[in-house]
C-alpha cells in the first residue's frame, strides 16, 4: 500500500533495483503485455494465445494455466495480476457457447482497466501453418490501419488507438532501414477487422526507395467486434496527462531559415543615433580657429601616429 | 530547332523519371496519414465491398496492404538519415498518436529536511570516494556499512575515561549508543515520508493497515496498556487475557562479579544436572511447539494462496515436522491431514 513505499526498505541492491524498475518514471518504457487463458479455452483461442505471444516476446508473460475470470463483470483478477507481473496491457481468451473463440485486448492506467474490446475469431490462420521463415523476435512492426471506420466511428478510433498500443513495441529514436521486416495490417468493414501479418521484402526499383512485396506470415484473424469497455472521457484524458519536465522547451528568439542557417533575434532599447559613441577620435574633434583642410589634413595623420 | 530538341529532351528526362518512380507509386484517392514515430499508417480509403468476396479476399487485402506498405516506406525513406557503425539508420521524429501513460506521472517529492536547511545555507552535496584508509587495520576499507574503517563498536580495548564511573560497561555504552542513533535515523527518515505524504505518524504498532497480523495486534494492545502515567499498574485484565510474564526481554545476565556463594550454588546444580540420567528436554512440549509452528506456517500460506487465486496451485505443506529428541513418535494432538491442491 501507499503507507507502506519507503517504510519497509529494500534489504538488497537487487530488489532495490527491481523496486525502482517499477515505479512511475518521467518517461515511460515499453509497456509489457500479459497473456491470460480463462476458463475452458478451445484449441482455436490457446493456439491464437501462443502466436500473440510469439509476436509480443520478450515483453509479454503467458499464463498458460486456466484462469476463471470474467473480465467484464469482475475485473478485479486482473488488476491484480497486472500489479504482480507489473504489465499494463493484456490479452484475455476465452470460448463458451454464447462467446466461441473470444479474445478480449485490454489495457490499464494505473492498474485499473482504461479500455476493454472482446473480439471474436471467425477465421484464424496459425504461424505453424503459414511455413515461411519469420523476422526475428522483437523487430518493431509496421503498423497499417485501413478503412474510413477507423476514422469516423468512436468506437473503432479507440480500437485503432489500443491495438497501435499494444502491438507498437519499444519506443525508438532511429530505426535501421533495411530493418523493417514486419508488417501488421488492420482492415476495418462492416464491423470485422481483419489482421494480417507480412514480411517485407524490398526488391530494388529504379531509384533509392525500394520497391515492396510482401510474403504471408502468420498469424492471421478474422474478427468480429463483440462487446467492449471504453474508459470515460476525463480518466482517458488524466491517462495522457504528461509530467511537466518531458516537453521540451522551446528555445525562444531562434530560427532556422531555408538555408539551414541559424538566425537570432535580439531585442533592444531604441537607440538615439546622434549621441551614438563610436571609437573616440581626438582629431576628429574640432579645434578652434583653424582651417578646414589643416585639420583634415591633421585627421589624416593624427590616427596613423596615434596607432 | 534547337527549342524543339530542348523540349524533346526534357521530355525524355521526365518520361525516364516516371519510368524510375513507376516501381514505386501508388495512386490512391485519398493521401494517407503517417505518424512515422510509430511506424503507423492509416488509410482513409473507401474499401470496395465488391471486391472483397470470399475468394477473392486474401489477395485483394494482400494488395491493399502492399499498396499501403509501399506508400509508407516512401515515407520512412525521405526521414534524415546517419552512419552508425557502417548501418544506414533513419532517425524517426516524435510520435504523434497520443498514447495513454502506463502509470500516472511522478509527482516531485518534497524535500527533507536536511534537504531544506541545505538549500537555506547554501551546502553542496560532496563528492566522496567509496574506500578510506584504516590505519589501524592498514587496509582499504568502506566508508560505512560492515566491515567499515572507523568502527568504535568492534575495538577490543576501550580506555575508561577518568571521570567515568568504573563499573560502567564501556563497551555496552557504545553498543546502546549507536542503537538509539540507528533507531533515531529510522524515525527521522519515516517523519521525511510522513511529511512527503501528508499523513501522521503514531507511534509503534498504532499505524491502522489492511490487515494486521495477530502478533502486531497483541503488540499494539501491551503497548496502549502501558501507556498510563503509572505504566499500565492499575489496569485490569480483560476476562481472559493473561499478564505477559517477561516484557520482552528473552535473557537476563547476572552481573560479573556478585553473590559468590548464589554463583557457587549455581555451579554446583549445573554440574549435577549434566551428571543425571534424566533428560533436560520435555519432549511432549518441543514437539507440541514444533507442531503449532507448523500449523501457523500452513495457515499464513493459505491465507495468501487464497490471494494469488488463478496463479501457482502447489499449496503442499512442508516436509513432515522432525520427531522429538530421540527419534520417538509424536503424541499428543493429531496432525491436520495434508492440504489438498488448490486451484491451479
Amino acid at each position: 500500500s501507499k503507507l507502506l513505499k519507503g517504510i519497509v526498505k529494500a534489504k538488497t541492491r537487487r530488489s532495490k533495483r527491481f523496486l525502482q524498475s517499477r515505479e512511475p518514471k518521467l518517461t515511460e518504457g515499453q509497456k509489457s503485455s500479459m497473456i491470460i487463458r480463462g476458463g475452458n479455452s478451445s484449441e482455436t483461442v490457446s493456439q491464437a494465445l501462443k502466436d500473440v505471444y510469439a509476436l509480443k516476446k520478450p515483453n509479454a508473460v503467458l499464463y498458460k494455466r486456466k484462469n476463471m475470470v470474467r473480465p467484464f463483470d469482475d475485473s478485479t483478477a486482473l488488476e491484480f495480476f497486472s500489479k504482480k507481473s507489473d504489465c499494463s496491457l493484456f490479452l484475455f481468451g476465452s470460448h463458451n457457447k454464447k462467446r466461441p473463440n473470444n479474445l478480449i485486448f485490454g489495457r490499464m492506467f494505473d492498474f485499473h482497466v482504461l479500455d476493454m474490446f472482446e473480439l471474436g475469431i471467425e477465421r484464424f490462420v496459425s504461424l505453424r501453418d503459414v511455413k515461411t521463415d519469420t523476422c526475428p523476435e522483437g523487430t518493431k512492426p509496421l503498423l497499417v490501419f485501413a478503412g474510413e471506420l477507423f476514422e469516423t466511428d468512436r468506437e473503432h478510433q479507440r480500437l485503432r488507438n489500443l491495438l497501435t498500443d499494444f502491438f507498437c513495441g519499444p519506443r525508438v529514436s532511429a530505426v535501421r532501414l533495411a530493418g523493417l521486416e514486419h508488417v501488421l495490417h488492420f482492415t476495418a468493414l462492416e464491423g470485422k477487422i481483419y489482421m494480417r501479418s507480412y514480411k517485407v521484402l524490398l526488391k530494388k526499383s529504379g531509384c533509392r526507395t525500394p520497391r515492396i512485396q510482401l510474403q504471408d506470415m502468420g498469424p492471421s484473424f478474422d474478427f468480429v467486434m463483440r462487446r467492449n469497455h471504453m474508459a470515460s472521457d476525463d480518466l482517458y484524458k488524466t491517462a495522457h496527462r504528461q509530467p511537466r519536465g518531458v516537453k521540451p522547451k522551446k528555445k525562444k528568439n531562434i530560427s532556422h531559415d531555408a538555408f539551414g542557417t541559424r538566425l537570432g533575434r535580439l531585442h533592444m532599447q531604441k537607440q538615439d543615433l546622434d549621441k551614438l559613441q563610436t571609437r573616440k577620435m581626438k582629431g576628429l574633434r574640432k579645434r578652434r580657429g583653424e582651417q578646414t583642410a589643416e585639420t583634415a589634413a591633421a585627421a589624416a595623420k593624427a590616427p596613423r601616429t596615434d596607432e | 530547332m534547337a527549342s524543339c530538341s530542348i523540349e524533346d529532351v526534357l521530355a525524355k528526362a521526365e518520361r525516364d523519371e516516371a519510368e524510375k518512380l513507376k516501381g514505386i507509386t501508388v495512386n490512391k484517392e485519398l493521401d494517407l496519414e503517417f505518424d512515422p514515430g510509430n511506424l503507423l499508417a492509416f488509410d482513409k480509403n473507401r474499401i470496395d465491398t465488391r471486391e472483397f468476396k470470399d475468394n477473392k479476399r486474401e489477395d485483394f487485402i494482400r494488395s491493399l496492404a502492399r499498396d499501403n506498405t509501399q506508400l509508407l516506406i516512401n515515407e520512412m525513406w525521405k526521414l534524415p538519415t546517419e552512419r552508425v557503425e557502417e548501418i544506414i539508420v533513419a532517425k524517426l521524429p516524435d510520435p504523434s498518436t497520443p498514447l495513454p501513460r502506463e502509470k500516472p506521472a511522478p509527482k516531485p517529492k518534497p524535500p527533507t529536511k536536511w534537504e531544506q536547511f541545505a538549500k537555506l545555507k547554501g551546502i553542496q552535496k560532496k563528492k566522496k570516494t567509496n574506500l578510506v584508509w584504516d590505519e589501524v587495520h592498514k587496509e582499504w576499507r568502506r566508508r560505512w556499512g560492515y566491515k567499515r574503517a572507523k568502527d568504535d563498536t568492534k575495538e577490543w580495548l576501550i580506555e575508561v575515561p577518568e571521570n567515568a564511573d568504573p563499573s560502567e560497561h564501556q563497551f555496552a555504552k557504545r553498543n546502546k549508543a549507536k542503537k538509539e542513533r540507528v533507531a533515531k535515523n529510522e524515525y527521522n527518515r519515516l517523519k521525511n515520508i510522513a511529511r512527503a505524504q501528508k499523513i501522521k505518524v503514531p507511534g509503534m504498532g498504532l499505524a491502522p493497515t489492511p490487515r494486521q497480523p495477530k502478533a502486531e495486534l497483541a503488540q499494539a494492545v501491551n503497548v496502549a496498556k502501558i501507556s498510563t502515567a503509572s505504566v499500565g499498574k492499575f489496569q485490569d485484565n480483560l476476562p481472559k487475557e493473561k499478564t505477559p510474564k517477561n516484557t520482552g526481554k528473552k535473557r537476563k545476565f547476572q552481573p560479573l562479579i556478585g553473590d559468590f556463594s548464589s554463583e557457587k550454588q549455581k555451579q554446583l546444580d549445573l554440574l549435577k544436572v549434566m551428571d543425571s540420567k534424566k533428560p533436560r528436554l520435555d519432549i511432549t512440549k518441543a514437539v507440541n511447539k514444533q507442531m503449532r509452528e507448523e500449523d501457523r506456517e500452513s495457515a499464513q500460506k493459505s491465507k495468501k494462496g487464497f490471494g494469488k487465486k488463478g496463479r501457482r496451485g502447489n499449496m503442499s505443506g512442508k516436509g513432515k515436522g522432525k520427531a522429538g529428541g530421540k527419534g520417538k513418535a509424536p503424541k499428543g494432538k493429531g496432525r491436520k491431514p495434508h492440504m489438498k491442491q488448490g486451484k491451479r
